[in-house]
């Protein structure tokens, strides 16, 4: 598997002992790049010296084939497929950015609903990273038990729309479907069924001791390099920053619930470490419940569709939108030029920048680490690709 | 602080270097500033504390036809404010500085912007393709690209 290597002789007690460096190519096809990825790593001996990360095996073209669109409402389907575990997540951005583009108010059911749904996909988003995080890490039974729950979220998301990953749902100025009835009632009920798991997870998973000895303390992401590196979401506010776009930022009307910001306080190691990011992502699920409970409870009657005209046609400007989607701040930049198709549409995702700070933080840690690392972050390559 | 606040401060301190403030524009206001101070500006943004902008959200390229438009999408998480910068460089030239130094997430970014636009991000300490293949001809966000017939034997066009 590894060429192994002569280790050089120490010419004098007290120098550090250093072999010859090597290359080790992690990937494409490693399960813990968690998809396509490519790490090619400068080695001495098992200590990680470098890492210079290749990507672009799942290149689809994203930005190309928007410009190719006839309306802006084409768009939506090739969103859905860039981080492909919340596509409420990247559906809610991208309108978002479009309504703010055309200048479109939506009903209030609609943001009701779409808060909803993009936290029930925050909750799922997050429990496959969780789950396959502990798979890196070496357990395998809390992943079958968050898939467990995650697949009671996909029943509730697939009776709305049916579709069960890649949805089409939130459309420019509304949804495409209503709620059925009585799904308002099912929601609340699995909102009462996941409260205890998360518990049961914890228990599980968060503080077992091997756990926290694999993750506690290592690759740690200082607070000012984490802003730096435009790092956001879990991986910026495990490193003590108490940010939010959904409080800091706020769109859609999540300035109506009452919820908290969580943050990593580093409570078994140091601030910023693997732990804290896996933390801060439970305590994440446990407050989208709490928004999702203040949603069903509020939730208005009305239209879910704005009227529109068949073709929209935007003034010749240009938008900024950014939204908190479960790995972080998801923007779109969109350009018009007052035709009915899109001039130029840029996605900022989360997994691409927040993975570009990997060699900052991996230098001389174990190649064994680079894996809790990597994991930690939670990427996923149909976003860092597009 | 507000666009014209911020806008007002940077002409003040750069003059010439600030070439458009487009404060009405239909959705996001603007600055345009010219390429070659890009990085002063930048690094006075970050450092002033009164601006502190210490977050790039986002950087694009944009092919104008003619021109190539570089725009920035900075933020404070202290101040908690927002500014679009622009530079654009004529399409046959399009030489920016680099805002690596300033920023670190400049770093994929403009090699992104590299990979698809053709944009050179001079004083970049690794520009490479990001995205594409390392033997990619062309850049495919430009829009008079023409997408090639083979690469490296493989039909392309299906």
């Amino acid at each position: 598997m590894i060429e192994t290597q002569q280790s050089q002789p120490a010419t004098s007690r007290g120098t550090t002992l250093r072999t010859e460096e090597m290359i080790l190519n992690m990937g494409p096809q490693h399960p813990s790049t968690h998809g396509v990825l490519r790490l090619e790593l400068v080695v001495d001996g098992e200590i990680v010296v470098d890492v210079i990360p290749h990507m672009g095996y799942l290149h689809r073209c994203f930005e190309k084939h928007a410009e190719a669109m006839t309306n802006y409402q084409q768009v939506v389907p090739y969103v859905d497929r860039m981080d492909y575990l919340s596509s409420m997540g990247n559906e809610f951005a991208y309108v978002v950015a479009a309504e703010k583009l055309l200048k479109i108010q939506v009903p209030e059911r609609v943001d009701y609903i779409r808060v909803i749904m993009a936290e029930l996909q925050r909750i799922a988003s997050h429990q496959v990273a969780i789950g396959t995080y502990g798979i890196d890490i070496g357990a395998f039974t809390p992943f079958l038990f968050l898939f467990r729950d995650r697949e009671r979220i996909l029943d509730l998301i697939e009776e709305v729309c049916g579709a069960r990953l890649l949805y089409n749902y939130f459309w420019i100025g509304g949804l495409s479907h209503d709620l059925p009835p009585g799904w308002v009632e099912k929601a609340k009920e699995f909102c009462a069924y996941l409260k205890p798991n998360i518990t049961e997870l914890n228990n599980l998973l968060t503080f077992n001791k091997i756990f926290i000895e694999r993750t506690a303390n290592v690759g740690v992401l200082p607070k000012d390099v984490a802003i730096n590196y435009g790092c956001s979401g879990p991986m910026l506010r495990a490193s003590g920053v108490d940010w939010d776009l959904r409080r800091d930022d706020p769109y859609s009307v999540y300035h109506k619930f009452d919820w908290q910001v969580s943050v990593g306080r580093g409570e078994v190691g140091t601030v910023g470490d693997c732990w804290d990011r896996n933390i801060v992502r439970v305590h994440e699920m446990e407050q989208s419940l709490r928004i999702i409970e203040q949603a069903l409870e509020q939730i208005p009657e009305g239209n879910v569709q704005e009227k529109l005209p068949k073709r929209i046609m935007p003034v010749a400007s240009e938008v900024y939108a950014r939204t908190e989607a479960p790995r972080g701040e998801l923007g779109f930049y969109i350009v018009s030029d007052g035709t009915g198709s899109p001039y130029r549409i840029k996605a900022r995702g989360p997994s691409f920048v927040n993975l570009s700070v990997i060699a900052e933080i991996s230098r001389g840690a174990m190649i064994a680490d680079l894996v809790a690392i990597l994991g930690s972050t939670d990427i996923v390559l149909g976003e860092v690709d597009r | 602080m507000t666009f014209q606040e911020i806008a007002d401060l940077l002409q003040k301190k750069f003059g010439e270097a600030i070439t458009l403030v487009k404060a009405d524009a239909a959705v996001d206001p603007f600055i345009t500033v010219s390429a070659a101070s890009i990085k002063d500006i930048a690094l006075y943004l970050r450092e002033d504390e009164s601006l502190a902008f210490d977050y790039l959200s986002c950087l694009s390229g944009v092919d104008r036809k003619g021109t190539l438009e570089v725009v920035y999408h900075i933020a404070s998480m202290t101040l908690r404010h927002k500014l679009v910068l622009k530079v654009s460089v004529p399409t046959d030239r399009p030489e920016v500085p680099s805002v690596e130094s300033v920023w670190k997430s400049a770093n994929w970014h403009e090699r992104e912007a590299y990979d698809l636009l053709g944009i050179i991000f001079t004083d970049h300490p690794d520009l490479r393709r990001i995205l594409l293949p390392y033997d990619w001809e062309g850049y495919p966000l430009r829009k008079d690209y023409e997408v090639p017939e083979f690469y490296n034997g493989m039909r392309v066009p299906y």
